[in-house]
């Protein structure tokens, strides 16, 4: 999967006045995002959808603002992020380097792969009951169970983009004299971070969503928690600001991590 | 730094060197008891049909495939995997597309563990030898295809080899880009004076640049032949003498 087709803008083909490239590039992108919104807010407003189900925009942001002003999210806010960023943390960090060592050294690989298949075909959710015997209704069997399911983006991320680094520069570095530990620092790693980039933007979208499984199953705070509860106390606005708090966790997640891959890769002019 | 080539001498020798692979369970004899002596300085064009072995020959010389029989001596002292003394241009450019220029042409220094000042201050020349001191900071994605290939020819004088091995360095170049290139491999070969071997597909690329053309036959059972290019340099595409030499290297495939 290329990198690009991530963030492709989604909304080329609209006609906008060439005055201004910056205000159209701007309107091209977050068009049918701001659409969307319109229409929700028009629709609500109008009574051509249910207000009880989906209340108006300005509904759920003022019941937002007022549940952040009581003090009422921040807690869940950060048990979440706690939640997810503990469990992304130890996934990477076990991720990336089994990753390139299972990329480079096929016998490894060889030996680790079938029980990987094993692990990955069975669904975090799944396991999550085992967990919870094995761990405890606590926080460790909600870390565990997030990092169980955001270990395999990045490890197969890394893995593959090991693997896929071109045979060609590998061998040129081999025919300057390079030892093999140099070849890998200076050729393949630097080749492989595009591909661990992606692994990590997977993986951190995989760890808030299962976030959100693990708060909804077993927990009595967080932000997944307090999507289930609004829902349960009929409390829609607060429902959806808590999604749109999740929603916003995502993007924010991922902004971040292309931030970092153009600083890391501004060779590779993933903007183009 | 004359004192230094002078005292170099980049001689190769082939021994009885045969290759064969093996392609759907049966054997390929690809080249079969080729022996060939290269003087210190000299420019070896090797020619001949698709196939017949070419590149296999160069790989051996780099060190980067292995002989089943036979061996490679340089300067006397039979050879075994990568060397030195040797660096490769090979057909694609194969820069690092992280690296810069400079960073590219510094690389094959790098590696071998010299300073980064020093590498690239070497770096540095040969940039300005292939003529891209304007490009020093720019990422090979920003370059065209015969200034990628530069860099690369760049990245193998950096690291002052005694034998230059390419392998068709110009084939995917334009014409044009190709005859420029021509000129300027010639003239850093007569300044660098390094042993050259070259593989290509373009006889008169060997009549511009070799001293002598050795011809690899597709035939297993026919010799290899050599042919001298007795012609003085710098050379003249449209002098008569080359002209006509240039028709005696087509004769050889039995082109007119
Ligand atoms: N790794 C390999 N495994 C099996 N066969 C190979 C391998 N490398 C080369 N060959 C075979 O050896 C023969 C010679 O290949 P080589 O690449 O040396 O030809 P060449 O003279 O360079 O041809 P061209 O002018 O097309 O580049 C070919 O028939 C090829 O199929
Ligand atoms: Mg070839």
């Amino acid at each position: 999967m290329s990198i690009q087709s991530l963030d492709l803008p989604q909304a080329r083909a609209l006609n906008l006045p060439r005055a201004y490239p910056a205000l159209r590039s701007i309107a091209s992108r977050y068009g049918l995002l701001a659409g969307f919104l319109a229409l929700w807010q028009v629709a609500a407003t109008t009574g051509l959808v249910n207000p009880t189900v989906f209340p108006p925009l300005d509904t759920i942001a003022s019941a937002l603002i007022e549940a952040l002003a009581k003090g009422r999210l921040w807690g869940d806010i950060a048990i979440s992020l706690q939640r997810s960023g503990i469990a992304f943390a130890a996934a990477v960090s076990l991720g990336v380097p089994l990753g390139l060592l299972m990329g480079q050294i096929r016998p490894i690989e060889r030996a680790l792969d079938p029980i990987l298949q094993f692990f990955r075909q069975t669904s975090a959710l799944a396991l999550y009951p085992v967990f919870i015997l094995l761990l405890g209704l606590g926080e460790t069997s909600k870390v565990f169970v997030i990092f169980w399911a955001t270990l395999f983006p990045i490890l197969l991320a890394t893995i593959g983009g090991v693997k896929e680094v071109d045979r060609k520069l590998i061998e040129m570095a081999h025919a300057f004299g390079a030892a093999r530990i140099v070849i890998f620092t200076r050729v393949v790693l630097p080749a492989a971070v595009p591909a661990i980039f992606v692994g990590l933007r997977l993986s951190a979208t995989t760890a808030l969503l299962l976030l959100i499984a693990a708060e909804m199953i077993g927990a009595n705070s967080g932000l997944g928690f307090q999507v289930m509860n609004a829902q349960y106390n009929f409390e829609i606005p607060l429902m959806f600001a808590a999604i749109f708090l999740l929603a916003f966790l995502g993007l924010a997640a991922n902004a971040l991590l292309i931030a970092a891959q153009r600083r890391l890769c501004r060779w590779s002019d993933i903007n183009a | 730094m004359s004192e230094i080539t002078e005292s170099r001498r980049g001689e190769v020798a082939l021994r009885g060197l045969s290759k064969s692979f093996a392609l759907n369970g049966q054997r390929l004899n690809v080249l079969r008891d080729i022996n060939l002596d290269v003087a210190g300085g000299e420019a070896l064009a090797i020619v001949g049909p698709s196939g017949c072995g070419k590149t296999t020959l160069l790989r051996i010389l780099a060190g980067l495939e292995v002989p089943e029989s036979g061996e490679v001596r340089i300067d006397g002292a039979p050879t075994s995997g990568v060397g030195r003394e040797r660096a490769i241009i090979f057909q694609e450019p194969r820069l690092l597309p992280w690296l810069t220029v400079l960073q590219n042409v510094a690389f094959g220094q790098s590696v071998r563990g010299a300073s980064q000042e020093k590498s690239e201050a070497r770096a540095r020349h040969y940039i300005e030898l292939v003529g891209l001191s304007g490009f020093i900071n720019a990422f090979p994605r920003q370059l065209s295809g015969g200034m990628a290939q530069r860099v690369g020819i760049a990245r193998a004088l950096t690291v002052q080899p005694e034998i230059l091995l390419l392998d068709e360095p110009f084939g995917a170049l334009d014409a044009m880009t190709k005859l420029t290139m021509q000129e300027e491999l010639a003239r850093i070969w007569a300044e660098e004076k390094v042993t050259m071997l070259l593989v290509t597909h373009d006889l008169e690329e060997a009549a511009f640049l070799a001293d002598r053309v050795l011809v690899l036959p597709l035939e297993k059972g026919a010799q290899p032949r050599v042919i001298n290019i007795d012609l003085p340099r710098p050379r003249a595409r449209s002098s008569a003498k080359f002209v006509a030499l240039r028709s005696r290297l087509m004769a050889e495939f039995g082109l007119h």
